[in-house]
């Protein structure tokens, strides 16, 4: 735009004239930084308090609000030294606890749910409607005797599958309705409505009458359950992008599905694994209701060592906790810094198919 | 043949049934087995005994005693005779949703959508006479309330700032990927260590703000005493969490809406707001449509805030449903503990059916 083609501007219409195309206004400029700038001090705040507390003597905090180290208050060790030094072995027990389980549940979830996911995007399956509603009238005969009749779990679980795949042979023949893939992918991402309260207590009790119950096996593999509709949400949309000439072209050269997956469609599809990797492993890092139930002292995680900081007999001590909670979110918080553009794609991918 | 290449062929034969046994056997352990299970614990009295458990069948009586006896008021909401303005809105509301409805039957009309579309009006009718009775009374509502306060102005707010914040992020500002790279990170932390952090925040006798509120005069006031205060604190903290979410994915679809369109739109001279309304929008209401969709879902499942913030406190104002079925399994209660898991199933399930019944299929029907 030409300036010197208009000479009786005021100051105020040029705050809000745009100099070009691909520009903003001055007054526009201004508000979009101040928004920006605002909303990176509300996300900021929280951790930088969070960090500062770590480092105050009780006093600094009981005392009012202070801000600045060493302006304010003498930044002091004493939370880090305390959690480090004398009283490490809580904390690193649970940090061990929360690195395995995180990790384990992950590559488990993942494993079984890219592979599930594969399988739907590739192979036509037809499950016949009959044999599902077969299957499930067995699992409640068989939830039915355990509760009122008092029959013993597992037993009346085997009696029942038994029965299942009797009748299922026997009748399989006369079912002629069949459900497709993409009923199976609903069904399966469809698990994540389900709110983990409904299904905690039963598999509570599952995992007490294996003796299960606070060992790592246990979360894990609620962990992969809980997480896998993500997974195959997720890595389905991508198997789904990659083009099937080569998988045909490896399968007449006589690969089997097995090689066809390991070897040339894992290895397609890193970015969507990583961002799935990601996402899950997060949320099993982060996941507080179910290891609250399932974890008591041997296979406490992280979550539940910080919640359980709040009853202590001289109140809370919110240095030690900023340090443990700190701790906590470093190595998440760095793979977010460093691996976003990663997630936010995969994200994309599963909500712009989903 | 030996063994090896036996078994690889056998292997290869099945590989359609083995890729995808092992998830389905876990879900059916983990998720369908649990599920049964845990409604055949809603029907009965569990009494824990030295060792075992005593179970009795006592048919509808927990989910009566929640919806009708003396856990009423925990669930829904202490009742008071419907006030003015409660009859105000129950009857807005009923006449709007039947409105709705009629329009939706005489315009075009399928068996399977006027019955979803029945579920969904009956529900909303239900909410609007609980509010009515409860909240517009001038009397406390329950759990239930409590979630859906949660579920629907949180996800709500988080949208809006979320899809604002992604909009200006996708203008010509510097130093776009520092911005985009901190609003990611709140994500990423313990929704437990957020909870702490904001129960330090919101302190009013030692917190940060403390000097601003003695200056206003609130210095003895504390947030975490008051109902509505409380439930606020927690939807800033719940906001603070997710708004990175719907900011990140909204981002990336924006990102993805062809440069073309918009210049095409700014050359025709359509104003800011004429461009994101008929170019923009339309090409990111599919990605909307599905991050809000899962964003509810979690929501529905709050349980870590409010059990840090305020422990469900002052009361039960802040208690949401997954809190309240804790508590009662705490209790060893194990029957209303199910109880109320349930009934969050049920409610989440209506509300996450009828949001995609609406939005997901209404956008795929009109395009």
């Amino acid at each position: 735009m030409n300036h010197a083609a208009m000479p009786n501007r005021t100051v105020l219409q040029k705050l809000f004239e745009r100099p070009s195309i691909h520009t903003m206004a001055p007054a526009t400029k201004i508000a979009v930084y101040g928004i920006l700038l605002f909303w990176t001090a509300f996300v900021v705040f929280p951790i930088y308090w969070l960090l500062i507390t770590s480092f105050k003597e009780a006093a600094d905090v009981n005392g009012g609000p202070v801000f600045l180290p060493w302006i304010d208050f003498e930044p002091s060790l004493h939370a880090w030294k305390e959690l480090f030094v004398f009283d490490y072995k809580d904390t690193l027990k649970a940090y061990v606890n929360s690195i395995i389980i995180a990790l384990s549940s992950t590559l488990l979830s993942i494993l079984i749910g890219s592979m599930a996911a594969y399988a739907l995007a590739r192979i036509e399956y037809k499950p016949k409607f009959g044999t599902i509603v077969l299957f499930v009238a067995c699992m409640v005969g068989a939830v039915v005797a355990i509760a009122r009749l008092g029959a013993d779990l597992w037993p009346t679980l085997a009696a029942a599958l038994g029965v299942f795949y009797f009748l299922a042979r026997v009748l399989s023949r006369h079912f002629k309705l069949t459900v497709g893939n993409g009923d199976i992918l609903f069904w399966m991402i469809s698990q994540r409505i389900l709110a983990p309260i409904v299904v905690v207590v039963p598999i509570y009790m599952m995992f007490q009458s294996v003796r299960l119950l606070d060992t790592h096996i246990a979360i894990i593999l609620t962990y992969s359950v809980v997480n896998l509709p993500i997974v195959v949400w997720l890595m389905y949309d991508f198997f789904k992008s990659i083009p099937i000439d080569l998988e045909e072209s490896a399968q007449l050269d006589g690969a089997s599905r097995l090689m066809v997956f390991w070897d040339i469609v894992l290895p397609l599809s890193k970015t969507g694994l990583a961002a799935t990797t990601l996402l899950v492993m997060i949320l099993a890092w982060n996941e507080y209701l179910l290891a609250l139930f399932l974890s008591t002292s041997r296979a406490q995680t992280m979550p539940i060592l910080v919640a359980a900081m709040n009853a202590g007999e001289r109140g809370i001590l919110w240095w030690s906790m900023s340090v443990v909670i700190i701790v906590m979110i470093i190595p998440v918080v760095l793979m977010a810094i460093i691996l976003q553009r990663f997630i936010a794609r995969g994200l994309l991918l599963g909500a712009v198919k989903g | 043949m030996n063994f090896a290449t036996r078994f690889s062929e056998w292997l290869d034969r099945h590989s359609g049934r083995l890729f995808i046994t092992p998830a389905v056997v876990m879900i059916l352990v983990f998720s369908i087995f649990p599920l049964v299970a845990s409604l055949i614990i809603a029907f009965s009295r569990i009494r824990l005994r030295a060792g075992s458990y005593q179970v009795r069948w006592v048919g509808l009586r927990n989910f009566e005693k929640q919806i009708f006896g003396s856990e009423q008021f925990h669930f829904l909401g202490t009742f008071a005779p419907i006030s003015a303005a409660g009859w105000i809105l129950a009857i807005g509301a009923t006449a709007g949703i039947l409105w709705w409805l009629f329009r939706y039957a005489s315009r075009r009309f399928t068996i399977v959508g006027f019955i979803g579309r029945l579920i969904t009006a009956a529900f909303g009718i239900g909410l609007a006479f609980l509010f009515a009775a409860t909240l517009f009374s001038g009397k406390p509502f329950g759990t239930l309330g409590v979630t859906l306060f949660y579920v629907f102005i949180g996800c709500g707010i988080q949208f809006v700032i979320g899809l604002g914040l992604a909009f200006l992020c996708t203008q010509p500002v510097r130093g776009r990927n520092i911005f985009r790279v901190v609003f990611f990170v709140p994500l990423m932390i313990t929704p437990i260590g957020v909870g702490y952090a904001f129960r330090m925040i919101a302190d009013t006798t030692k917190g940060p703000f403390s000097p601003l509120w003695q200056w206003v005069g609130l210095g003895e006031y504390s947030w975490a005493a008051d109902a509505w205060a409380a439930r606020i604190f927690i939807v800033v903290g719940d906001s603070w969490q997710w708004i990175p979410f719907i900011f990140v994915v909204l981002l990336a679809a924006l990102e993805n809406v062809p440069r073309d369109f918009v210049e095409a739109a700014e050359v025709d001279g359509a104003s800011g707001w004429e461009i994101f309304r008929d170019v923009t929008w339309p090409q990111i209401l599919p990605v909307a449509a599905t991050v809000m969709l899962i964003r509810v879902i979690e929501a529905f499942k709050i349980v870590d805030l409010p059990n840090i913030m305020t422990s469900g406190g002052p009361g039960i104002a802040t208690e949401s449903m997954t809190l309240h079925s804790l508590f009662a399994w705490r209790a060893l209660d194990l029957g209303q503990s199910a109880a109320v898991a349930y009934l969050l199933l049920f409610v989440t399930v209506v509300v996450c059916v009828s949001f995609f019944n609406l939005v997901v299929l209404g956008r795929i029907r009109k395009s």
